[in-house]
This record gives C-alpha cells, sequence and structure tokens, in this order.
C-alpha cells in the first residue's frame, strides 16, 4: 500500500477529471465506456481488498456482484409496478447489503480456509450459484436474463435517470464514494491486520487476532463493494444474465485487479479502466479479442507479477530525481523490435483465424489497411520473419537498457548516501 | 434393477475417468504444491488432438500421439512457466495456469471453432458388449473402463515398484535429500508435470469421442475435477480415488431420477412452496458436486483423506 503519498492531490485531480470528461469527450460511445469504467473501478477495488489487501485469491467475485444486480433489477422491476418506491439513486445502497448478507453466508464457508484452498472453495461457490441460476428460471431469467427499466421511483431535483448523462454522474459519485471508503478502510485497524494475516498468518494470530476472522470481515466489506457495483450494473445496462454471477465475469475481476497491480491502492483502477477500454475497443475490431487479453495476463504473470502500478512504482525514483530521460532511449530503442514482433504476432493469429472462420481462407483479407492472401504462404512467412526479428531484437537490445538502468540506480544509491536525511539506519529497506 | 445396472456401470466409467484426471492434478498438487487450472485445458487439448489424428492417423495412433503431445506441451508449461513465476509464490503460479487455461481455450476457439467437432467412437468398437436384461451396453464404455483401470494399475506399479517413481515418492516429501543424493529434483518436477498432462491428455482422448468435444468441455470438468480434489482431501490419492467413483455415481445418478423435492417433503408430510417443489433432482444434477464440497467443508475442512488443514 502506498501510505507514504496519502496526499490529497491525486483525489481532487481525480474528482475533477471525472465531472470534466463527459464535457470532453461527449459522444455517446464514451459515455457508455465511462460508465461501465467507473463500475469495474468498484469492483476491481473491491477485488482488491481479498487479493492485494488480505492475499485471497477468489475466483468467485462475481457471486456478489452479479446476486446483487439480480435482486436491484427484480428491485427496480417491483417499483415499476408500484409495489413500493425508493429513491434509484440510493438502490445501490440495497445491492451492498444484498452482496453483504450472502458475504455472511457464503463468505463463512469460503474463508474457513486460505491460500490454495481458498481459491478452490470460492471457485466452488461460483459454481454452485452459476449451476443454481438454472434452478429458479423465475428469479434469473433463464438464458434471457432479467431485464428492467431505471427510470422508476421518486424524482428528485428532475433526475430521472433516463439520460446517460445522469447515469455517468450517478455512477461516478458511487465510484468515488466507494473508492474514498475503500481507502479508508486500508486505514483502519482492520484493513492494517488484514495486510498482517495475509503477509504472515501465524504472527497474526500470536499478536492476537484470528486470522479466520479477520479474512472472513474483509470478506463481507468486499462482497458489500462488489454488490454496489453490481446494482449500478443493473441501473446502467438494464439487463442482468446469468454470465454476470459466472466464473468468466469471476476471472474478468482478477484480470482487471492483477493486471492494474495488485500491491498499490490505485493498481485496480488503472487496470479496470485498462481491461474496460480493450474490452470495448478490441471487441469491435477481432474476434480474438480474448486471446489477446489472456496472453497479456500471461505476460504480466511471467515478467510483471506487481501489474502496471508495479511498473509505474519501479520508475517512481528516477522520475523523481529527474534520471528518467536517461532511460528513454533504451525504451524507445526496444520499442521497435517489441512492435514488429507484436505486428507479426497479430498478423499470424489473425490469419489463422481468417481461414477458420472463412472456411479456409476464401476471399480477401484486409490486416492493418495490407490487404493479404491468406492461402499464399508469403504472408505467413513475412509474419512469421516478423515475429523472429522481434524476439532477436529485443535480445540483442535488452542488456542495453539494463546497463542504463543499473547506471541510474547506481547514481541515485550514490546520491542517497550523500544526503544525510535518507541515511538513518534501521527504517524501511 | 437394470435402470441401476446400467446407470452403476456408466458412472463407474465416468468416475474412473475422473480419476485419470484427479490424480494427475494430485500428484502435481502434493508435489510442487501448484493446483494446475489449466489440467482440463489439457484434458481437451487430448480430446482436440485425437480428433485431428484420428482424421489423419486413425484413432489407435491417436490413443498414443495425442497424450504424448499433451505431455510435452505439459512439459513446456512446466520448464518455461511455472519455473519462472515460481519464485513469485504460489499466487503466482496459481495465476499462471489460469490464464493458460483461458488461452488455450481461446486458441481451442481459434483452432477449431466455437461448435462441437465431430470426433467419433472407432468403428472397431462402436458394438455391443453386452446385454443387462433388457438393455445393450456399448463396447466403448467397457474400453473406456479398461484403459482407466490400466492406467490405475500403471501409476500404482510406476509409483511404487519403479526407481523413477520412488525417486518421485521421495521428492514428494524430502526434496533436499533428494537432491542432495545427485536427483534433478526440478526434472523430475517436469517429468510429473508431464505425466499428470499426459494422464489428462489421455482421458480426453478416450472421454471426448463418448461424451462431447467442444471449447466449453475444459471449464465443464474442470470444476467437478476440482471438487473431487477437495472432496477427497488435498494431496490424497486413494481420496481423489474415493471421492471420483462418488461424484461419478452421484453425477450419473442424479441425471435421470425424477424425484423431486415436493416428493421428499412429501413423505415426511411437509408442505412446501411450489417453486421448490417442482425442482427434481435430475434438475438439481448440475449443483450436486458443488453442494456434496460445500457439505464436506462444513464438516470435515481437510476432505475425506486429507492430512494438511490450510
Amino acid at each position: 500500500m502506498s501510505e507514504q503519498r496519502s496526499g490529497i492531490t491525486p483525489w481532487i485531480v481525480t474528482i475533477a477529471l471525472a465531472i470534466a470528461l463527459p464535457l470532453l469527450f461527449n459522444k455517446g460511445f464514451s459515455l457508455s465506456l465511462f460508465c461501465q469504467m467507473g463500475i469495474n473501478i468498484i469492483f476491481a477495488l473491491s477485488y482488491n481488498m481479498l487479493l492485494g489487501q488480505t492475499g485471497m485469491l477468489s475466483f468467485g467475485h462475481a457471486v456478489y456482484f452479479g446476486l446483487a444486480a439480480y435482486f436491484c433489477a427484480h428491485a427496480l422491476n417491483a417499483m415499476g409496478q408500484g409495489a413500493f418506491s425508493f429513491p434509484v439513486t440510493l438502490l445501490p445502497l440495497i445491492g451492498g447489503v444484498i452482496g453483504l448478507l450472502f458475504g455472511v453466508v457464503l463468505g463463512y464457508i469460503t474463508t474457513k480456509r486460505s491460500g490454495t484452498p481458498f481459491a478452490m472453495i470460492s471457485l466452488g461457490i461460483g459454481e454452485l450459484v452459476a449451476a443454481g441460476s438454472q434452478m429458479f428460471p423465475d428469479f434469473f431469467g433463464g438464458e434471457a436474463g432479467i431485464s428492467t427499466n431505471r427510470v422508476v421511483g421518486p424524482k428528485a431535483l428532475g433526475i430521472s435517470y433516463g439520460p446517460q448523462i445522469q447515469v455517468y454522474y450517478l455512477i461516478a459519485a458511487w465510484a468515488l464514494l466507494s473508492a474514498i471508503a475503500m481507502y479508508a478502510f486500508t486505514k483502519t485497524p482492520l484493513g492494517r491486520m488484514a495486510n498482517a494475516v495475509r503477509d504472515n498468518a501465524e504472527r497474526a494470530q500470536f499478536v492476537g487476532y484470528d486470522p479466520q476472522r479477520v479474512r472472513y470481515l474483509v470478506f463481507i466489506v468486499a462482497s458489500f463493494f462488489a454488490g454496489v457495483a453490481g446494482a449500478l450494473s443493473a441501473i446502467n445496462f438494464e439487463i442482468v444474465t446469468v454470465e454476470n454471477v459466472g466464473l468468466a465475469a469471476s476471472g474478468f475481476v482478477l484480470f482487471m485487479a492483477f493486471m492494474g497491480g495488485t500491491g498499490s491502492f490505485y493498481g485496480p483502477v488503472i487496470g479496470a479502466i485498462l481491461v474496460t477500454f480493450l474490452q470495448v475497443a478490441l471487441s469491435g475490431y477481432t474476434k480474438a479479442w480474448l486471446l489477446y487479453l489472456g496472453l497479456f495476463f500471461l505476460l504480466m504473470v511471467l515478467f510483471a507479477p506487481g501489474g502496471i502500478a508495479s511498473l509505474i512504482e519501479l520508475h517512481r525514483p528516477a522520475w523523481r530525481a529527474r534520471q528518467l530521460g536517461k532511460l528513454l532511449p533504451g525504451y524507445v530503442a526496444l520499442l521497435v523490435p517489441v512492435l514488429i514482433g507484436f505486428a507479426g504476432a497479430v498478423g499470424l493469429i489473425e490469419m489463422i483465424y481468417f481461414v477458420e472462420t472463412s472456411g479456409g481462407g476464401e476471399g480477401e483479407m484486409r490486416l492493418l489497411g495490407v490487404s493479404v492472401d491468406a492461402r499464399q504462404p508469403t504472408a505467413w512467412m513475412v509474419c512469421f520473419a516478423l515475429v523472429v526479428i522481434g524476439v532477436l531484437g529485443f535480445r540483442q537490445l535488452r542488456p542495453h537498457l539494463l546497463r542504463r538502468w543499473d547506471d541510474v540506480t547506481l547514481a541515485l544509491r550514490a546520491a542517497e548516501t550523500r544526503a544525510p536525511s535518507a541515511a538513518v539506519p534501521g527504517v524501511g529497506t | 434393477m437394470e435402470f441401476f445396472l446400467v446407470q452403476l456401470l456408466n458412472g463407474l466409467a465416468y468416475g474412473l475417468l475422473l480419476f485419470m484426471l484427479s490424480s494427475g492434478l494430485t500428484l502435481i498438487f502434493s508435489m510442487m504444491g501448484v493446483l494446475n487450472f489449466a489440467h482440463a485445458s489439457f484434458y481437451m487439448l487430448g480430446a482436440y488432438f485425437a480428433y485431428q489424428c484420428s482424421k489423419w492417423l486413425g484413432f489407435w495412433p491417436a490413443l498414443v500421439v495425442a497424450p504424448l503431445l499433451v505431455a510435452g506441451i505439459g512439459a513446456l508449461v512446466e520448464r518455461f512457466g511455472l519455473r519462472t513465476v515460481h519464485k513469485f509464490g504460489h499466487v503466482a503460479e496459481l495465476l499462471l495456469t489460469f490464464g493458460l487455461a483461458y488461452v488455450i481455450e481461446e486458441i481451442v476457439h481459434l483452432v477449431w471453432g466455437r461448435a462441437a467437432v465431430d470426433y467419433q467412437i472407432p468403428e472397431a468398437l462402436n458394438f455391443t458388449a453386452f446385454h443387462i436384461l433388457t438393455s445393450s451396453y456399448p463396447a466403448y464404455r467397457v474400453f473406456m473402463m479398461a484403459i482407466s483401470i490400466a492406467m490405475l494399475i500403471g501409476l500404482y506399479l510406476g509409483l511404487t515398484r519403479t526407481r523413477v517413481g520412488l525417486v518421485i515418492q521421495a521428492s514428494l516429501t524430502h526434496p533436499e535429500m533428494v537432491e542432495a543424493l545427485g536427483h534433478n529434483v526440478p526434472r523430475v518436477f517436469m517429468l510429473v508435470f508431464a505425466a499428470g498432462a499426459a494422464l489428462a491428455g489421455l482421458a480426453g482422448v478416450i472421454g471426448g469421442n463418448a461424451f462431447v468435444t467442444e471449447p466449453g468441455m475444459a471449464a465443464a470438468v474442470g470444476s467437478i475435477v476440482f471438487v473431487v480434489v477437495v472432496f477427497g482431501g488435498m494431496g490424497s490419492l486413494l481420496g481423489a480415488f474415493i471421492a471420483s467413483l462418488l461424484i461419478g455415481m452421484v453425477q450419473t445418478f442424479s441425471v435421470g431420477i425424477d424425484y423431486s423435492i415436493g416428493d421428499l417433503a412429501g413423505l415426511f408430510g411437509a408442505q412446501i412452496p411450489e417453486q421448490f417443489a417442482s425442482i427434481t433432482l435430475a434438475r438439481m444434477a448440475p449443483m450436486l458436486p458443488y453442494l456434496l464440497m460445500v457439505m464436506m467443508l462444513v464438516m470435515r475442512p481437510k476432505g475425506l483423506m486429507g492430512t494438511r488443514e490450510t
């Protein structure tokens, strides 16, 4: 957690950005993109309470998101029929309570164990709920899901939530509130104990805290925020389907939190924005976008297990000391083989896909604006050559960057020893 | 009676297939502490490779080639994937296999399409083995059971009677000592991972045409295999065996039984709402393995034969 720099500036910038964004990009497409990002930010942050804060790798977090979304969709429908009246603005609170209640029940079983068994049990509970959704078609709506209409309930200040822009500000407000609340949670004694349980459960036990209880409580709080996100999703999309509770959705939130970085509070925010953008932008271009996402995830696990946030943190000292410029040429040089190899790999994947879907590669195929004949070996050879060139070039240029990196680190260390304030023994490493 | 016997045999065939998957998963877990999320993906790859091989070469070569190919992929995954992330801890290893399962499913989409492929039982085995009263029992199911049992005996003898097996067993409990005696423990790990993948691949070869070969098969079987491993107790081969058969039976029997919750309540003279009363056991079938797992966790968290608590 990044507790040293808990300045208020990033929050103010975020609030200003949230207000200004729809004014800058006011197309319908970008607005719905922002809405999805806001929902996913809450969801990913709540997921990181489990994984990043308490070390619980859950494969079933979508259960609390999805069930809350279902309950809220039914609540909206009931309001539409005049069964009761409740402001839509506060509906996410109901969603949160629903998530919390399921967290209390299912979390009790899930948090009985930690580590790998926890991961498996969370998966099992997720599958249990997903399989159970087939048993109650009245509630889950079968294949079609439950549709709803958000323009119900009392209208305060003329806000009907008909126009998407009003929904955007609802989501933005709830996302900010939830983010602040979740950030504050990391500062509470429970949030601190969660970190202790993550790092060494045995020691936490010696201090007098029951790790199982800490895990259970954090799980409940995380389920609450997942429920808030689920309610907002029901309001935003006006439909909830079985996919919302399934393993795919649980995997997606894991992707977001992990790629963004589980080691810092803002990591999942980056991940949610990035993955949502990829989902919306890439899925329009290629059917193989899930493959790209999966490969990207694998590369992150292999080479940057701290996510994007850890890469940012890695460069922060150099940035502070204004040494980043020295690294820049190395990165730019490395970018060339990476792009070449990437283009080749994308070409290969897209050609395989084209041949598979078009029935043997008939017809013309366009790749990055170039017309390609997938039946001729030329295109395949070119793409393969690009991949090979990219890999070889990367290997050739990487030592150069690493040398620069060592230079900068040494210079930073030298500067540190010269400055007396940094030389306090025993504090940090 | 007839229904019972047929379902018993089917359940046995399915349970043995599950054990081929869960035994590899258990061995890998107890050795490396890695829960291989991609294990069911190896099962799927086995089925698809067998489909492709049987188109080109025929079923019998596929029975050997497909598991070997899957073993090769498993070895590569261990060598270049798991060994790289090992230093980042178990969560990273788990995530790697999770991402891998994802990527393998997408690659299968890419290469073989989203619909089920036409992977059929070979002609030579497409006949009736015997009759149980009036219903005929297909020879292929008998073949499946024979292969599974042969594998089971092979696995047992391999682990207990061969030198390699003894080294593997020793590496499970005393990796440092084994290393000190001059054995290459990382290579043993790779071997076990590849062998586990091969077992899963073989299960795919014989299961893919008995059931259906489609991109969703990994996800469908994967969670069940996890249930088996948790239910039987993590790291226990005997527990995995018992749990495999039990879950196999439960899944096979439940789909054929029409008793509903209302009937059950009626036995006790209780009245329950129509929404619940109309749910039959057959409709509950997909939920049952998970319910069993949750019940086991509540009553005995370490599982049937498990030795460790966490």
